[in-house]
């Protein structure tokens, strides 16, 4: 039997995208503007039906279009509002543009993103290829195992965003979380709402006794400092993020970091993975632990800001290990997770662990536990030194060739 | 009708020191907007192009209301997120002034790029007003082609050369299909008649809902012409009827400026350099074409607002 962990939490059965709709139904922002797209939909269409029901006081804009949706959540943040979204996939890309002046004018925008596969092919199933796309925007990405963390990820991404002036999205898997039912724990909307606090912006656009003119153009005198104070900012939110999973913690009672430690402290080999297929994972990992394998896992949550020092000290000590990327690059290199693993390890002088590179599930492509467990298996024979650390990206669960 | 003794006691919100060129109709535009808004409480919004990045080089700014630009392509959907940002706070009670909101774009930025955005704005009914301040090319990038652009003119991307005889196809009619979205209010006005704008904003800014004024607005640089011809050259395209001056309230249209006697078109054409190339004599016919086309267009219009008078269109 599942017990509430806050003592007036409510427990129910909810989908991910119920939960993200939920959670913005509790935050209650000034204004939403967002456009449909698959896997997504349900959190706007659950929105609007409490707009109809005037459950919430927000101004919901049903826009034409995903830039129109980034531009007008933006700008609605401009002019003073606590403004949110939600997307995914090709409405995200259709955003891009968007994306990245959001963060330019540091505006704490909140968007509920369901990953999910990008075209061509036309696919509508989750990967993170969408999120990973737009993982240097400067937008802090937070990343849900399940529903759970969705929504505390969904509360904690207001209070982060809006200390450093940076837009935030979190992330749910397509299909996997956003329309999977689980028992799901909300806290009571004056508890949600006293944690985030109101909105006072510094500047704002309809602040009369203040005008001011912003987005300007700024030429080779000015540009550079803003964008170092953008990249600044970010560095300086991962001390936000985690101060704000300790106050999370203090008042709901649930443990978040920058990233979660399963048997990871003793472990020889270890997978760094994100997203629901830590779940998986973990039940591979308490497999190989009864058979006295010592596997652990690392998975990243925040995964901008990226934990560099962090993440280099705790995989210090482990002699294999796997980054897993639910998205491909394309670069002729390695996959984004594996890149920023491999070179905190590096930067932090840690060239001890063998570290491997696997993307696995494109386009929604099954990830079983015996898909895990094959790649501890490689990792054990890696740190056994009986099997070579491949160099180069390795493929789960695909035809090739 | 606008009183300029009224209008004199109305705050400038346009400085000067801006870095437009000499001469440049959009300069003109946007300092007859604002001064028409008067003491009411304004946020301006801009498209990306030449009167966005000259009147806001980091750290100045031409501005004294509060301006913002994101991008090129999105001005009207960013109004309607400030606008939805102020009837939310309006409505909660944490704003307490009336506010109106006016977005500039130049043609680029709104016959083409940005017409998505336009349109989705103004089919919602967001309380804001748009103006295209027409320039018929992208001059901010060096006089390209864009679909404002007339059949024949000369631009960077169309040019006149040995066998082509620059733009060939004619330019799109979007105060039309703005006519089209049934909003409240949309007019065409013309440079060199600061009542006839003026005005236009006025009755704009007055109206709960969406609102569109196309002002055509030569460009020096790009229509290649004196600067000191700009208000002559304005009033030349009302003139030829080559660009009446007219309004649609509630689909009821009204013609409101009519030349004492109607030119022809080739007095607005001959001093501007883009149509240059029109007045060899081989292509007469493009100039017969340009005339006649010119007048149907204009007959159609005066029908039109005959039918207004009548109110058969409401």
């Amino acid at each position: 039997m599942i017990k509430p962990v806050y003592s007036k939490g409510k427990l129910a059965a909810k989908t991910g995208n119920e939960v993200m709709a939920e959670a913005m139904r509790q935050i209650e922002p000034d204004v939403v503007a967002a456009y449909p797209i698959t896997p997504a939909t349900e959190i706007v269409q659950i929105f609007s039906q409490f707009v109809a029901d005037g459950k919430v006081k927000t101004e919901f804009v049903a826009v034409e279009s995903e830039h129109s949706a980034m531009s007008a959540t933006l700008a609605a943040s401009a002019a003073g509002a606590r403004a949110m979204t939600g997307t995914s996939s090709q409405g995200l890309c259709l955003m891009w543009e968007m994306l990245n002046i959001a963060a330019g004018l540091r505006l704490p925008v909140v968007m509920a993103e369901v990953n999910r596969a990008i075209s061509a092919p036309l696919n509508i199933h989750g990967d993170q290829s969408d999120a990973m796309g737009a993982r240097d925007t400067g937008w802090i990405q937070i990343y849900s195992e399940n529903s759970q963390e969705a929504y505390d990820n969904m509360i904690q991404a207001i209070r982060i965003a809006e200390k450093a002036k940076l837009p935030a999205m979190v992330t749910t898997d397509g299909f996997i979380i956003s329309h999977c039912m689980e028992v799901v724990e909300t806290y009571p909307d004056e508890d949600v709402k006293k944690f985030i606090g109101e909105y006072k912006p510094e500047r704002y656009l309809l602040d009369t006794k203040k005008p001011y003119t912003m987005g300007s153009i700024e030429l080779q005198d000015y540009y550079f400092e803003h964008r170092w104070q953008l990249a600044q900012a970010m560095r300086d939110a991962k001390k936000i993020a985690v101060d704000v999973a300790a106050d999370f913690a203090k008042t709901f009672g649930r443990q978040y970091d920058l990233y979660e430690k399963y048997k990871l402290d003793d472990a020889e080999i270890a997978i760094v993975v994100i997203g629901s297929t830590a779940g998986t994972t973990k039940v591979v990992v308490d497999n190989l632990r009864e058979k006295g394998i010592k596997a652990g896992l690392l998975k990243v949550r925040v995964f901008r800001p990226f934990p560099v020092e962090e993440i280099a000290k705790d995989l210090a000590k482990v002699k294999a290990i796997a980054v897993l990327d639910r998205a491909d690059s394309c670069s002729g290199a390695f996959a984004p997770l594996y890149s920023d693993v491999a070179s905190a390890l590096f930067a932090n002088g840690i060239t001890s662990p063998k570290v491997v590179n696997y993307v696995y599930g494109l386009g929604g492509r099954e990830i079983a536990p015996n898909h895990i467990a094959e790649v501890y298996d490689d990792l054990g024979k890696i740190a056994a030194g009986t099997q070579k650390a491949s160099a180069e990206v390795n493929y789960i669960n695909v035809r090739i060739k | 009708m606008a009183n300029l003794k009224e209008l004199s006691k109305n705050p400038e919100k346009v400085t000067g020191g801006h870095r437009l060129c000499a001469g440049c109709g959009a300069g003109i535009v946007i300092r007859q907007a604002m001064i028409a808004a008067g003491n009411t409480p304004v946020v301006t919004v801009s498209a990306t192009g030449c009167m966005e990045v000259s009147t806001t080089i980091y750290p100045f700014s031409t501005w004294k209301n509060s301006f913002f630009h994101s991008a090129f392509e999105n001005a009207a959907a960013t109004a309607s997120g400030i606008e939805s940002a102020y009837k939310s706070l309006k409505k909660q009670g944490k704003i307490g002034e009336d506010f109106r909101f006016i977005v500039f774009g130049g043609d680029g930025g709104t016959y083409d790029i940005g017409l998505q955005s336009l349109s989705g704005a103004m089919e919602r009914g967001h309380r804001i007003l748009y103006i295209c301040y027409n320039n018929e090319a992208y001059m901010n990038t060096g006089i390209q082609r864009s679909s404002a652009t007339p059949k024949g003119a000369d631009t960077t991307t169309a040019p006149a050369g040995k066998v082509k005889q620059g733009k060939e196809q004619n330019k799109k009619d979007l105060t039309q299909i703005m006519v089209a979205h049934n909003i409240p209010y949309v007019a065409q006005s013309y440079m060199g008649n600061w009542n006839d704008f003026i005005t236009k904003v006025q009755k704009a800014l007055a109206i709960d809902g969406p609102s569109f004024i196309n002002i055509l607005t030569p460009c020096r640089l790009g229509w290649n012409y004196k600067p000191e011809e700009t208000m002559n050259i304005g009033r030349l395209a009302m003139e030829t009827c080559l660009w009446p001056a007219y309004e649609i309230e509630n689909g009821v249209y009204t013609i409101t400026a009519f030349p004492k006697e109607k030119k022809p078109v080739a007095e607005f054409l001959k001093p501007q350099a883009r149509f240059k190339h029109l007045f060899k004599p081989e292509n007469a016919p493009m100039l017969e074409a340009i005339q006649k086309e010119v007048d149907l267009r204009w007959e159609v219009l005066q029908r039109r607002a005959e039918l207004g008078k009548e109110k058969k269109i409401a």
